[in-house]
């Protein structure tokens, strides 16, 4: 075309005007912390596995779930999920059922027989792990992805400790714990069972570079009740561990359990499905001060479980058939201490059993110079290494914190912590991004969308059974849950920028690649950043 | 083929024998028959693919046709007076965007006071819109000038206004040659735009331009302009070998030889003004007629060298330049800058004002006596006005503009008295 | 138990993209081969709400028409900013006439496009004219209503920002009551627009009874083009008036434009609705309701609103304005649904 001069342009030719030049602050693409990934104890990077989930690639979640933790489907059980306390949903609705969608993407790996990605090459070093409870599997996982030999001694005649020998079976069926571990054993890692350490220097000596010690805590706490004969006075750990022997524990029609921890309410639960008509727990505080997760109270109060509140037990073995507690009401001080009030209650108990905690047997570490023990428990430093050089601990032993992903986070820290150790390095956790706020985001792009309620095993078959009180999610509502995910901090590529931008400013690099910032054209309005669902963009000032 | 037909429809006939594709136009006397003819050729079918448009104003008149001429479609409309004015803006904007529109001006008063008969007033407000516009003599030259202006339009991408007579010509029943499709056809090619508005073939029309380029966008618009002075010769000559007829040119000189006075008018009055100047030369005066066709662009070289020889001119103009005087005789002024010509402007026939022979035989003979004023308002009634304007001097105190306004006027009125 | 619609694509609709929609589900502009009709370089404002709906709103209906598009702009920020000599940012063929007469240029493009297609020399191709408020619901009125009366074959469609700002934040007969401009102030007691005046040109549109008349904000990018896509499948006269706003006029931030314009959908100041022959056939519901304070606090043209002690009495006027067409289109926000 004949264009005339100056009236009639080509189109398209203002690219030629680079309106970048007028930009006083600049948008630039970032990664924040989500919330959950910062308050997931086994440091799962949650987010990025339900971007996966949400596709529908479970197994592409599953194996970027099991980058760091090698246990989804006992996690997805066991869990206390202190990821979905800190979800950012649950200013919207409620939290995203993280933890359900990890059983599910567990469930579906171990249905399908998915297995680990590959270890890295050998490097021909030996680890020495103790114990098969989470921090050791998770140790020796971790050490096994990084082309370590990990060689786990177990003095249990089953791998799993507290999984297998303290969390009940109506929580955590053992086919899911003996599937996972297979999967251990399969990628690796060398198991040897009936193996008890108790010299750990000497241990060492069969060739060993470095250990990871995982023995938790098992030695039941006693509290000093007077009791007579005829009373039995049993502990929860021996109780539970008891079940996994051919003869259920003998505790009686009418049972009372000492304590308020979650141990507790298992043995409640327990016992009351061992035929208990009476399952009582006495707890010196109220219930907000009671340790014990609040929906496991609540399961517990479904299945008849009783509560004495503000209790402690003073005498037991008392009556003329040994049979009778006394108990003491207690009330708070300003302090919200129970405090004695002189007030008793003789109360009917075929048996007590105490769920006051566990100390840690440390005596293999008998003479190991160099280590530090604090109130039953060992010092280790911000990589998990104990005072002896090489020797390395986590889970249950080394910390207040006691649950399976604490342990499974541990086994991983320690784990990372050996391998630069046997590279002759230090150990250095790279630095966290900024946490991914809800203020930073903006929530009017999700959907609405409520939580997903897992099916509840009926009442009636969970007070005679062991099934499995929770259901799993079936794949719909799975997907329907991770799709709840809003990938705080992280683009899930949401095409926003890409929309919004009224200077075409931003490029699009495709599926999976996410976008880029064209500062050519880019004018610096920060609309993308504002309009970012996710908070994924940050907004800076232009230098000079 | 001959037919004896009224102007209106003649046109209406040859501009349907152009094959435009839109058709536009909002109601003003005296244009309303073209478009009434147009309307019923394409219901009829005489005129097959066109879109006949009823649109609102003449704004929106004049905008359908920049939006269809701008998309490559042979666009016409026709407007007057008030409808010209109403249009103004988009007037300029065809023009200046280069679409080679056609208009016809059925040329009427511009009010106020309201008046629908016929002087120049609306198409010479428009002297300076960047428009080619053609003024017919007759009904045939109307006729024909349509289908030159078309070629012309699109040759040069520029858009043309013939501009005709309000009822003198418009609806006046007379004679003419109707072309055939074969002819006008041979001579008047399918359109082929210099810039259009095309999916394959995107362009941004209608940049804003700023002190950068506009002097030369400008310049480029006049320039376009002066090859529409070479052009529009030629086209005559073309017409002329397909049609057998001379119409269009420039200038048409009508028995100036040896004039010594010439006088230049536009449009129909030529008729008038040629019947008294042949009377005259039968009584041995010298005189003789320049008709300008091409008001613009004006042709200067071709006016110059008519007048070349003759000792005065009259300009003989239905338009009047408030406050100034003439303003086809500004521009003939300008042509002759030098030669020493003795010129005369004469105000005439506006708002309809009927020139008589009569009166153009007294004024003409005036003029060569070199007795006529500069200005010269032909036929006004001096009494009333005179009156009026007595009455206002002694009843308006409006300050100081208004009243040496008056003293002007009080001026001119004193030398004719 | 577990009663959850299967259906549920974690943002929906909401966003731009969503990869977890089949991709013919996907936004125009989510595609990586969107026309970006007005592409870069263009000197809108930073922020500006035009250039983005104009971006939206072409694009949709280049992808509805297979790139068989021609556009007509009327005078304002954005034919301004689109194409000054020597550049311009559209990549369609495009015109930009007059500030009043881009509804006739386009039924002129309209009736061209008929013609060349019926000779056979051309195809089917479709004729957009835009023009912001004041090209629309003031000097190019005359012009728009003739289009719609005659029902030709174009979609109008109107970038309202509430004002002259091309010219620098004047009045027009779309500026909202109490919003205050370079020439609000010497009417009335108050520096803002006087209540009463101007014209919601959707419904006269509505009045002319033509196949489709449409609101929408540049918040509710979906629904846009869910809009110009379904304008585009329909012939005859079609008009879509597009919430746009502007940085500069309104005294917003720049990052703000999205946020305006989705906060005068939800607080009822803009009714999004459609409407076909004169008869609304659905609305978009207020999904997050808010009193329309939320939307009038942010900007500066309202800012003489909440000064030292806040006009109680004009912001209950406005949020009487827009009960009403909360009530009128009924936008109450409704259960559920994405
Ligand atoms: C009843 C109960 C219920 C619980 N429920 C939950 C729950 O629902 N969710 C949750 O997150 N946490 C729960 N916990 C806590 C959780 O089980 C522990 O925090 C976790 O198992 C600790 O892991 P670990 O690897 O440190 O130790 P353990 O699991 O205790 O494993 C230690 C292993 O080391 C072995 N071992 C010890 N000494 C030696 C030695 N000298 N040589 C060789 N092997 C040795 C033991 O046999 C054992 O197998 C529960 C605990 C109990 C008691
Ligand atoms: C006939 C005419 N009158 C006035 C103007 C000056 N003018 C140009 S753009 C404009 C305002 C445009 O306002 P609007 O149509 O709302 O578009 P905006 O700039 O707000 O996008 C005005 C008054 C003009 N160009 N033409
Ligand atoms: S929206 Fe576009 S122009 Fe604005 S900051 Fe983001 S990339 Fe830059
Ligand atoms: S003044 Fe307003 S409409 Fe115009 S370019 Fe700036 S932001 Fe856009
Ligand atoms: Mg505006």
């Amino acid at each position: 075309m004949d264009k005339p001069f100056a009236i009639t342009l080509k189109p398209g030719s203002s690219l030629a005007n680079h309106t970048g030049s007028w930009r006083t602050t600049r948008p630039e693409y970032v990664d924040r912390l989500p919330p959950c990934n910062a308050a997931c104890p086994a440091g799962e990077n949650i987010q990025g596995w339900l971007f996966h989930a949400e596709s529908g690639d479970y197994e592409k979640a599953w194996h970027a779930l099991v980058e760091n933790n090698p246990l989804p489907a006992i996690m997805g059980r066991v869990c206390y999920h202190p990821c979905e306390g800190g979800c950012n949903r649950q200013h919207m609705d409620s939290a995203v059922g993280i933890n359900s969608v990890e059983r599910f993407l567990g469930d579906e790996a171990n249905k399908h027989g998915w297995k680990f990605a590959p270890a890295a090459a050998a490097s021909g070093r030996r680890v020495l792990v103790i114990g098969s409870g989470p921090a050791g599997l998770s140790a020796a996982y971790h050490l096994t992805r990084m082309g370590h030999k990990a060689v786990i001694y177990e003095e249990a005649p089953l791998a799993g400790g507290m999984m297998r020998f303290g969390i009940p079976k109506y929580r955590l069926p053992r086919e899911v714990l003996d599937t996972e571990i297979q999967r251990l054993l399969d990628f690796g890692v060398e198991l040897h069972l009936e193996t008890k350490v108790t010299d750990v220097q000497q241990t060492m000596k069969d060739g060993f570079d470095a250990v990871f010690l995982g023995v938790g805590a098992h030695i039941a706490k006693r509290a000093y009740i007077p009791a007579g004969d005829a009373n039995k006075v049993l502990d929860a750990v021996s109780v539970l561990r008891g079940m996994e022997d051919h003869d259920a524990p003998l505790l009686g029609r009418r049972v009372v359990v000492y304590g308020g921890g979650n141990t507790a309410i298992d043995v409640a639960r327990t016992a009351k499905r061992l035929g208990a008509e009476e399952s009582i727990i006495v707890y010196r505080r109220t219930r907000d001060k009671m340790p014990a997760h609040d929906f496991e109270v609540e399961e517990a109060l479904q299945e008849g479980i009783s509560i004495k509140w503000l209790s402690t037990i003073t005498e037991a073995g008392m009556g003329e058939r040994g049979d009778d507690i006394m108990v003491e009401k207690m009330a708070l001080d300003e302090n919200g201490f129970p405090q004695p009030t002189g007030e008793f209650e003789r109360m009917e108990a075929d048996s007590v059993v105490l769920a006051l905690g566990q100390d840690a047997d440390l005596s293999l570490l008998e003479n190991v110079p160099g280590l530090v023990v604090d109130k039953g428990m060992i010092e280790i430093d911000a990589g998990m290494m104990t005072g002896h050089p090489g020797v390395f601990a986590g889970g249950d032993m080394a910390g207040n914190e006691r649950t399976v992903t604490v342990a499974v986070g541990h086994g991983k820290k320690a784990a990372r912590a050996i391998d630069a150790w046997l590279r002759g390095e230090k150990y250095a956790p790279l630095p966290k991004p900024e946490l991914a706020t809800f203020d930073r985001m903006n929530p009017w792009y999700y959907s609405d969308a409520p939580k997903t309620m897992r099916p509840v095993l009926d009442i009636i078959r969970r007070q005679s059974t062991f099934e499995e009180v929770l259901g799993g999610l079936d794949e719909t509502n799975a997907l329907f849950e991770a799709r709840r995910c809003m990938s705080c901090g992280n683009c899930f590529e949401c095409d926003n920028c890409y929309g919004v931008c009224p200077d075409n400013a931003v490029i699009k690099l495709g599926p999976g690649k996410r976008f880029q910032f064209n500062y050519d054209y880019c004018k610096g309005c920060g609309i993308c950043a504002t309009e970012c669902p996710c908070g994924a963009i940050r907004i800076v000032a232009e230098e000079n | 083929m001959l037919k004896q037909t009224e102007g209106s429809h003649a046109v209406a006939e040859a501009v349907a024998l152009c094959r435009p594709e839109v058709i536009c136009a909002y109601p003003i006397s005296p244009q309303t028959h073209i478009v009434e003819g147009l309307g019923e050729m394409v219901k009829s079918g005489d005129l097959k693919d066109c879109e006949f448009i009823n649109v609102e104003s003449e704004f929106a008149a004049m905008s359908v046709a920049i939006g269809s001429s701008a998309t490559g479609a042979r666009t016409y409309t026709a407007t007057a007076s008030q409808g010209l004015l109403f249009m103004v803006e988009a007037v300029y904007n065809a023009s200046g965007l280069g679409l080679p529109i056609v208009m016809t001006v059925a040329n009427r008063a511009i009010g106020a006071p309201i008046n629908i008969w016929n002087d120049h007033s609306d198409s010479l407000s428009q002297r300076d819109c960047g428009w080619i516009q053609l003024f017919a003599e007759t009904n045939q030259e109307a006729l024909d000038l349509h289908i030159q202006a078309f070629k012309l339009a699109e040759e040069l991408s520029l858009p043309v206004m013939v501009c005709m007579d309000g009822f003198i010509l418009t609806h006046a029943y007379e004679r003419v040659d109707i072309p055939t499709q074969e002819q006008v056809d041979a001579f008047l090619p399918p359109y082929e735009p210099r810039q259009v508005l095309d999916p394959a073939e995107p362009v941004s029309i209608g940049a804003m331009v700023g002190p950068e380029a506009f002097m030369e966008v400008r310049y480029l618009a006049h320039a376009k302009q002066m090859q529409a002075l070479e052009r529009i010769p030629q086209m005559a000559e073309e017409f002329k070998t397909v049609f057998g007829r001379a119409i269009g040119g420039l200038t048409h000189s009508y028995r100036t030889d040896d004039a010594e006075t010439i006088v230049i008018a536009m449009g129909s009055v030529l008729g008038t003004i040629k019947d008294v100047v042949d009377e005259m030369r039968d009584a041995g005066e010298k005189i003789g007629v320049l008709g300008i066709t091409s008001f613009r662009p004006f042709p200067i070289a071709a006016v110059a060298a008519a007048l070349k020889n003759c000792k005065r001119f009259v300009v003989l103009e239905k338009s009047l330049a408030v406050g100034s005087g003439g303003i086809v005789a500004t521009d003939v002024r300008m042509a002759v800058t030098g030669m020493g010509l003795k010129g005369y402007t004469v105000v005439a026939g506006l708002g309809g004002r009927a020139i008589t022979k009569k009166s153009l035989h007294a004024l003409f003979a005036k003029a060569g006596r070199g007795e006529l004023e500069p200005v010269t308002f032909l036929d006004l009634d001096w009494q009333v006005v005179n009156r009026q304007l007595e009455r206002e001097r002694q009843t308006r105190r409006s300050g100081p503009a208004a009243e040496s306004m008056l003293r002007d006027v009080g001026t001119v009125a004193s030398k004719i008295a | 138990m577990s009663l959850q619609p299967v259906k549920f694509y974690q943002t929906g609709t909401f966003t731009v993209g969503n990869r977890l929609l089949a991709p013919e589900e996907r936004s125009v502009q989510a595609n990586m081969q969107r026309t970006n009709s007005l592409n870069s370089g263009h000197r809108a404002c930073q922020g500006c709400g035009e250039a983005l709906g104009a971006r939206y709103a072409i694009d949709a209906a280049m992808n509805a028409t297979n790139r068989q598009l021609i556009a007509a702009n009327a005078t304002g920020c954005l034919e301004v900013f689109s194409t000054p000599y020597p550049e311009t940012s559209w990549q369609i063929p495009w015109i930009h006439s007059l500030f009043g007469n881009a509804a006739a240029v386009a039924t002129g493009i309209a009736a061209a496009i008929k013609v060349k297609k019926q000779k056979g020399q051309g195809g089917d191709v479709r004729v957009v004219a835009q023009g912001g408020d004041g090209g629309t619901t003031d000097i190019g009125f005359g012009c728009l209503s003739g289009m719609f009366e005659r029902n030709d074959d174009v979609l109008y469609i109107c970038y309202d920002n509430g004002g002259y700002m091309n010219t620098g934040v004047q009045r027009s007969s779309a500026t909202p009551p109490a919003a205050r401009t370079a020439t609000t102030m010497p009417l009335g007691p108050e520096p803002g627009n006087v209540f009463g005046q101007g014209k919601f040109v959707p419904a006269i549109a509505m009045a002319h009874e033509i196949p489709y008349v449409a609101t929408a904000t540049v918040a509710d990018l979906r629904d846009l083009e869910y809009k110009v896509t379904k304008a585009m499948g329909i012939r005859g006269a079609r008009y879509i008036h597009i919430l746009v706003p502007c940085p500069l006029g309104w005294g917003t931030a720049s990052h703000d434009t999205i946020r305006m314009a989705r906060l005068a959908k939800e607080t009822g100041i803009f009714p999004v609705f459609e409407a076909e022959y004169g008869e609304v056939k659905s609305v978009l519901a207020i999904r997050r309701p808010l009193p329309v304070e939320e939307y009038l606090r942010p900007q500066k043209r309202y800012a003489h609103l909440f000064g030292k002690s806040p006009a109680v009495a004009t912001i209950a006027r406005i949020q009487a304005l827009a009960d009403k067409n909360i009530r009128k289109y009924r936008l109450q926000a409704r259960q559920g649904g994405h």
